[in-house]
């Protein structure tokens, strides 16, 4: 009697099914990994190679979050992964604590310092990161080294000891490709979870993955004290399994190992991860001839990472992926979805928002100049100008991606003038760019997703995938490309690129739209198109402010508009009154 | 006071090789918008050039640097063609990635051919150093501080008065326009890497008397160069030179008076510091990226 039924919600939702329960065949494996990990019968040498590979990969892992789903560079992993072994090797013998402690310990020593070099260097470009974590790396060594009442320096830690658990190798070994096994899950479904989706969003395009709500710094911070965690993790792993740690299996050339490995699987996918760990640690047993000059085979390393980088940027895992991914895609076809609902927020009184006095001035260059201006909720409010008018400057400091000099931003009644753009995004608005920015590693239906996703968001229930998915297919639906959900952006139209973005906006349900010259590099039917959509959206009372230079959108589509020039507001009012008044005239045309 | 002097005259030699490998960053940042990670192999390479030429080989001095400084320039043109040019159009990360791996390869292969001995290069001059008053200047910090002066100006004078200087900054404000004005971008980028491998090379040579030639030098120099130009100010000519400076005075006066292992603590230390309290470093470049 149930099974029908079963199969009925199955259809309407596919992804309402328990995770777990879709994931049982993963998990099956893993445990006949264990199972086989545990009882084959290896000679010592093997076993070394496997527990080396086995902690190798999760600390890699690490990477494949950091570097491959949020696009921060880590040039310190083998540092962490020395927290890690340090902590159990320091802590089972000297200070003879329990090695679970010590293992836990180890993992938020990495976690905490993660976290420190990564607050204190996210903010800035990509460059201070990889410096600074090359910095922390030499540090920790030379520590390591110098520090002998604490590390016993080059002689480095003996003896380290095991769980009573998993005394004998086999036991360990099972023990650490179970926990191997259980990270792997985790970072293979973080992309699908709220902060992997933000952090693939920050690698693509920080500044619209800011307007689209998500906190850039904090999800960078989170990658990077994650990725320091799973070193962390590896490193105390590590330190049991072999029983012996010194300074040099954690120096910078660790670290580039650890690089090359990521690189050369793939650094979108633990499953690239382990590819990349399994062959550097397999190929170099092989080649075992090349250690008898030093060096030489740090230098392969450097060639291949340099080859890789070129040849094969995606590494193994994602030549292999982009070509599943292309067959997947193709079966996976949307269901139908209901229309979209806009439910702008009405928490303020008439004026949905109000600029009062707004200034931004560069250097001596007043951009914006004590500017007022008044949007009416419901119906489409323009501001023009002519070129250098101010126009996008206004629009920049709306958003906050510019401090305003002076002045006051009130949205709905709450003031956002000092906001950083996600705040402000919660808060209720949403924009366009005038220069398209999506995350053009993912897909239109990825792309919507994360801004329906927007903190705030009254719409989309507790936020589930099922949610998400829907909230987003209405509203691609909504611009008339539902059908084209699960395609590249690369694959879509400049015009479509444009309506997707307005759809990224769409599905956050803002109080407010902005778009920055939305008819911009569009043919007449496209900006047809959007002149009916506009039309659509405003019907469904969600209030547009729009910048353009389409004189014909501009007046057909607008109520109110508000007129700049040389950073002043010199005309505002109903439309057709604001298009004749003598100084819009002289602007736009010259005086005589 | 005497100790004083004598540190900071110290610091400020060893400064001076910080501020060459950093205005050699400078450049090719401002040039490629590309940190060059492999910057302080470059000196490392010079240094062994010299130990070939002039310990085994036995050649002049002077000729053995003109050869090294040459060997340089043409390992500038291998770096651009191998490591940055094929990857020009893509992001920065893949580029850092590359120099990175680039400055690995180089540090190795000198390692697999040389072998892990560090090398002693006699200084250029034959007179150790000059006693002035309290303070005993070694001939070595002298030219160093020299060489470094002149390097300065040439790099003013080159850069401000000259046509194929004016060209390189057109070529790294925008490059679309520089090329609509007929300058080979491409060219341009050569001879940044050209210039800057040289710089590199040069504070090699200059620093390798002093330090021992080991295959540690340069990263232990490129990372003292990177902290030098945030503490400058990044993009800054100036703010590399004043930033280099400082950090060798801070750097010896550590080593002198707080702990000699954890001397090269100190410049992470410096630059964390920075990073926290003044990300924009003294001269303050704007950071923020740009809407």
């Amino acid at each position: 009697m149930s099974a029908p039924s079963d199969n009925m919600t199955m259809a309407a939702a596919p992804r309402s099914r328990p995770l777990l329960l879709r994931h049982l065949p993963y998990f099956i494996a893993a445990a006949i990994l264990v199972a086989l990990a545990a009882t084959m019968r290896f000679d010592g040498y093997i076993l070394n190679v496997l527990m080396q590979a086995t902690t190798f990969a999760i600390a890699v892992f690490g990477l494949s979050v950091v570097l491959g789903l949020c696009g921060q560079i880590n040039l310190a992993q083998a540092a962490f992964f020395g927290f890690g072994a340090y902590a159990v090797g320091i802590g089972t013998t000297d200070l003879h604590l329990s090695y679970w402690l010590c293992l836990v310990a180890g993992c938020v020593m990495a976690l905490g310092a993660g976290a420190f070099l990564g607050m204190s260097t996210l903010r800035l470009g990509g460059h201070y990161l990889a410096m600074v974590t090359i910095s922390f790396q030499q540090i920790v060594t030379l520590v390591m080294i110098n520090a002998i009442g604490l590390t016993h320096g080059p002689d480095g830690v003996s003896n380290i000891g095991r769980p009573d658990l998993f005394q004998t190798g086999q036991g360990y070994l099972a023990f650490c490709v179970a926990v191997l096994a259980i990270v792997g899950y985790g970072v293979w479904h973080l992309p699908d979870t709220r902060l992997g989706r933000a952090m693939r969003a920050v690698r693509d395009n920080e500044l619209a993955a800011g307007v689209s709500g998500i906190d850039v710094f904090r999800t960078k911070v989170y990658a990077f004290a994650l990725c320091a965690a799973l070193g962390g993790l590896a490193g105390g792993l590590f330190a049991g399994g072999f029983a012996y740690v010194s300074p040099d299996q954690f120096s910078f050339a660790e670290s580039i190992v650890f690089l090359t490995m990521s690189l050369l699987g793939g650094v979108a996918s633990p499953i690239g991860s382990a590819i990349g760990t399994g062959l550097l640690i397999l190929i170099p047993e092989w080649l075992r001839f090349l250690k008898s000059i030093p060096g030489l085979y740090l230098a392969i390393y450097g060639l291949f990472v340099i080859l890789i980088i070129r040849y094969m940027p995606d590494g193994i895992w994602g030549f292999i992926g982009a070509a599943l991914d292309r067959w997947r895609s193709r079966i996976k076809a949307p269901a139908a979805v209901a229309p979209l609902l806009l439910k702008p927020a009405t928490i303020g009184g008439d004026i949905v928002l109000e600029v009062k006095g707004l200034s931004k001035y560069f250097g001596g260059l007043k951009a914006v100049d004590g500017v007022d201006i008044q949007v009416k909720r419901g119906g489409v409010h323009a501001l023009i100008g002519p070129n250098g008018s101010g126009k996008t400057t206004t629009l920049n400091v709306l958003s906050g991606l510019y401090k305003a000099t002076s002045g006051k931003v009130l949205l709905d009644g709450t003031d956002i003038t000092t906001m950083p753009p996600h705040q402000r995004t919660a808060a209720g608005l949403g924009r366009t760019f005038q220069n398209i920015r999506l995350f053009r590693s993912m897909t239109a239906l990825e792309n919507v997703e994360i801004g329906a996703e927007r903190p705030g968001n009254t719409l989309i229930g507790q936020g589930g995938p099922a949610a998400l998915t829907e909230r987003a297919m209405e509203a691609l639906t909504f611009v008339g490309l539902g059908s084209r959900a699960n395609e590249l952006i690369s694959s879509f139209s400049y015009g479509h690129q444009r309506l997707i973005e307005i759809a990224r906006a769409l599905a956050a349900n803002p109080t407010l739209l902005l778009l920055d010259e939305p008819a911009a590099g569009l043919n007449s039917t496209e900006k047809l198109e959007l002149h009916e959509l506009l039309k659509r959206i405003a019907a469904q009372g969600l209030t547009i402010l729009i910048i353009d230079h389409d004189m014909t959108l501009v007046s057909e589509a607008a109520q109110h508009i508000t007129v700049l020039n040389f950073g002043r507001r010199i005309a505002d009012g109903e439309s057709m009154a604001v298009l004749r008044h003598p100084d819009v005239v002289s602007a736009y045309l010259g005086s005589e | 006071m005497d100790l004083v002097l004598q540190l900071l005259f110290t610091g400020i030699g060893i400064g001076a090789v910080y501020a060459l490998v950093a205005l050699g960053f400078v450049l090719i940042f401002r040039a490629t918008n590309v940190v060059n990670f492999a910057q302080g192999e470059f000196s490392m390479v010079a240094a062994y050039l010299m130990v070939v030429f002039a310990v085994d080989l036995g050649w002049p001095y002077w000729l053995s640097f003109l050869l090294a400084l040459a060997g340089m320039a043409l390992l500038g043109v291998i770096f651009n063609l191998g490591v940055y040019y094929p990857l020009r159009h893509r992001t920065f990360l893949p580029v850092i990635i590359a120099t990175i791996g680039a400055s690995i390869l180089m540090a190795n292969s000198v390692l697999a051919i040389y072998g892990p001995q560090p090398q002693v290069l006699q200084g250029w001059f034959e007179t150790p150093g000059i006693q002035l008053g309290p303070v005993y200047l070694d001939s070595q910090y002298l030219l160093i501080i020299a060489v470094t002066v002149v390097m300065v100006i040439f790099n003013y004078w080159f850069f401000e008065h000259t046509m194929l200087g004016k060209k390189l900054q057109a070529t790294s404000q925008d490059k679309e326009m520089a090329s609509l004005l007929g300058i080979s971008v491409s060219t341009m980028i050569m001879i940044t890497f050209i210039y800057s491998a040289v710089l590199g090379g040069l504070a090699g040579i200059l620093v390798a008397p002093v330090l021992f030639v080991s295959i540690q030098m340069g990263s232990t120099i490129a990372l003292k160069a990177f902290a030098a130009t945030i503490i400058g100010g990044f993009g800054d000519v100036a703010g590399a030179i004043i930033g280099g400076l400082a950090l060798g005075v801070i750097e010896t006066f550590g080593a002198a008076y707080i702990s000699v292992p954890y001397k090269d603590g100190f410049a992470f230390l410096v630059l964390v510091l920075f990073l926290i309290f003044r990300p924009q470093g003294i001269f303050g470049e704007r950071v923020a990226e740009k809407a």
